[in-house]
């Protein structure tokens, strides 16, 4: 009972994690069909921004808040200089502009960083506390609370307010956005800002835990993606549930099985989706045009 | 004419990369009018209206609305000067409730303006104020032209553009359709209107043109065309 709890945390905290990334994954797919895999960047950023700002003294929480908007400034800036020019390209073409930009922002990151590991203090402490005898780091808390708090903030956003019934529609149909008024160019750097943030957020909750260096967003934005195909490419509760039940399938894969498989079982899941369920489990957006 | 139309196109060509399905047309459009404009498949007619809302891009000539100079602006900025334009086959926004369409019809005009619109299109169209918890996507052909109709009134427009409406539906519902601009005109908005059924749209025009191959090859008061031998025999297959 005790090791099943320790895992099913485990796999749920780095689950949230994938779930963010997935998210933003998704959320930049419905605004543009476009498939970012500089998402991963936007993680990294989030930690290494806060762990240098949070050592050169900066309190905790404006170190976060800092990273937060770099990385959103970055998604913004990744949408004006390479995917609007891009306009017309085809999706294959766009997904190698992603794949550069990530290659870009992880090579600046090393310059400005540098190439160790770093860590974050945890937010309340490193004591466990005791669930069913597992051990729980109240960082884990920070993680589902932090993660629970973005999907639910977002879903009010896309739901409950015009502009974010103004990103769906863009996502619907950009033609029609444009014929009644919206700037869909806007509401396309909109999307990429915050995917950017919402990653951002991941990287800086889940750092105390992991670590965080340079390079940790290639394997985060695979397994963001693998999270999003498993969900349904698209879906946003998709992209949630694809992120935890990889994280469980990890957790428990590492600790029942071995930890070597631990990454493996990400290429499995995209390799099982693409053969078995191409629509993933909650299936594809309706990206529906009238 | 009054001597300033609300829309004046002046000599204007564009196109789709090196395909220009517009080749130099001069089109006014005076307030409180109807004008209709009409052609054969592939006339370009779709292209001159895409071109005056500003979803495509212009070649060269100019587009002035209220005497100002807009082909330069952006769609939105058009939208919020009154230019709306109800596409060709609908374009709803097909997840999204038949509500939520209305609501982002209204989306440069504000919660106060949104409210007051939306009673006046459920006015209209009493059947979208029925329906309007459910996907637009869903919607009968006839409910989805209201939908986009009351989608485009939403915001208000000065000029209404209209690209086939009638497209696709059984006659009593073009007949509802076509009353319904006549009843827009008489609460001030001015419209143009792209029909494939020439008759239906010149009988209710105040005067026309006929578009061929990018070209205006007639222009007239409605009747004058309706009762013009050349036109009748080329497109309104009398
Ligand atoms: N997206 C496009 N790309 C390339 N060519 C296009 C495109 N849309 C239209 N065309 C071409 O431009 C010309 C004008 O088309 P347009 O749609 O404006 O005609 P239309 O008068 O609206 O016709 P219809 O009555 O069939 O709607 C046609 O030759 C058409 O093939
Ligand atoms: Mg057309």
């Amino acid at each position: 009972m005790a090791e099943f709890v320790q895992l099913l945390f485990a796999g749920l905290t780095t689950g949230a994690v994938y779930a963010l990334v997935a998210l933003g994954f998704t959320l930049i797919f419905q605004a543009s069909e476009v498939v970012n895999f500089a998402q991963g960047e936007f993680v990294m950023l989030g930690g290494m921004v806060t762990v240098f700002a949070y050592n050169a003294g900066v309190p905790l929480p404006l170190a976060a808040l800092l990273a937060v908007v770099v990385a959103a400034a970055t998604g913004t800036l990744l949408h004006s200089l390479a995917i609007a020019p891009a306009k017309g390209a085809t999706v294959v073409t766009l997904i190698i502009v992603t794949i550069g930009a990530s290659i870009l922002i992880r090579g600046l990151a090393q310059i400005i960083f540098d190439k160790q590991f770093h860590a974050l203090p945890a937010f309340s402490g490193d004591e466990p506390l005791r669930v069913f005898g597992a051990a729980i780091l109240p960082q884990s808390l920070w993680v589902l609370g932090g993660s629970g708090t973005i999907v639910l903030g977002l879903w009010l956003f896309m739901e409950r307010t015009l502009l974010g019934k103004a990103v769906r529609a863009t996502a619907a149909n950009r033609l029609a956005a444009e014929l009644v008024g919206i700037d869909t160019r806007l509401v396309l750097t909109l999307a990429f800002a915050v995917s950017a943030a919402i990653g951002a957020v991941g990287g800086i909750l889940v750092t105390p835990i992991t670590l965080t260096s340079y390079a940790v967003g290639t394997l985060l934005a695979l397994k963001g993606f693998a999270a999003a195909m498993l969900g349904g490419i698209g879906n946003p509760v998709g992209a949630v549930v694809g992120g935890l039940v990889l994280g469980l399938l990890e957790a428990f894969a590492a600790g029942w099985i071995s930890s070597t498989y631990k990454d493996g079982v990400a290429f499995l899941v995209i390799l099982l989706v693409l053969f078995a369920l191409p629509q993933g489990l909650l299936g594809r957006a309706a990206v529906g045009r009238v | 004419m009054p001597p300033e139309p609300l829309l004046q196109v002046r000599n204007l060509r564009c196109g789709y990369g090196r395909i220009e399905a517009v080749k130099g047309v001069d089109l006014e459009v005076a307030a409180g009018e109807i004008v209709a404009l009409v052609g054969g498949n592939g006339a370009g007619k779709t292209t001159l209206l895409r071109a005056i809302s500003g979803v495509l891009p212009v070649g060269s000539g100019t587009i002035r609305f209220a005497g100002e100079p807009i082909e330069r602006r952006r769609p939105d900025e058009r939208v919020a000067l009154g230019i709306v334009q109800v596409p060709e086959g609908r374009q709803l926004f097909g997840p999204l409730s038949v509500l939520d369409n209305l609501r982002l019809g209204a989306f440069r005009r504000g919660r106060a303006r949104t409210r007051v619109n939306l009673e006046r299109v459920f006015a209209l169209f009493p059947q979208l104020a029925e329906r309007q918890d459910t996907p637009a996507g869903t919607l009968s052909g006839g409910q989805q032209q209201m939908c986009a109709i009351g989608r485009a009134l939403m915001a208000e427009p000065a000029l209404l553009l209209l690209d086939e409406p009638s497209m696709g539906l059984a006659p009593f519902l073009v007949e509802q359709i076509l009353e319904t601009v006549v009843r827009l005109r008489a609460e001030g908005v001015t419209v143009l209107l792209v029909e494939q059924n020439a008759v239906a749209a010149l009988s209710l025009a105040d005067r026309g043109y006929v578009l061929e191959t990018g070209r205006i090859a007639y222009a007239g008061t409605g009747r004058d065309l309706l009762g013009d031998p050349v036109v009748q025999e080329a497109y309104l297959g009398v």
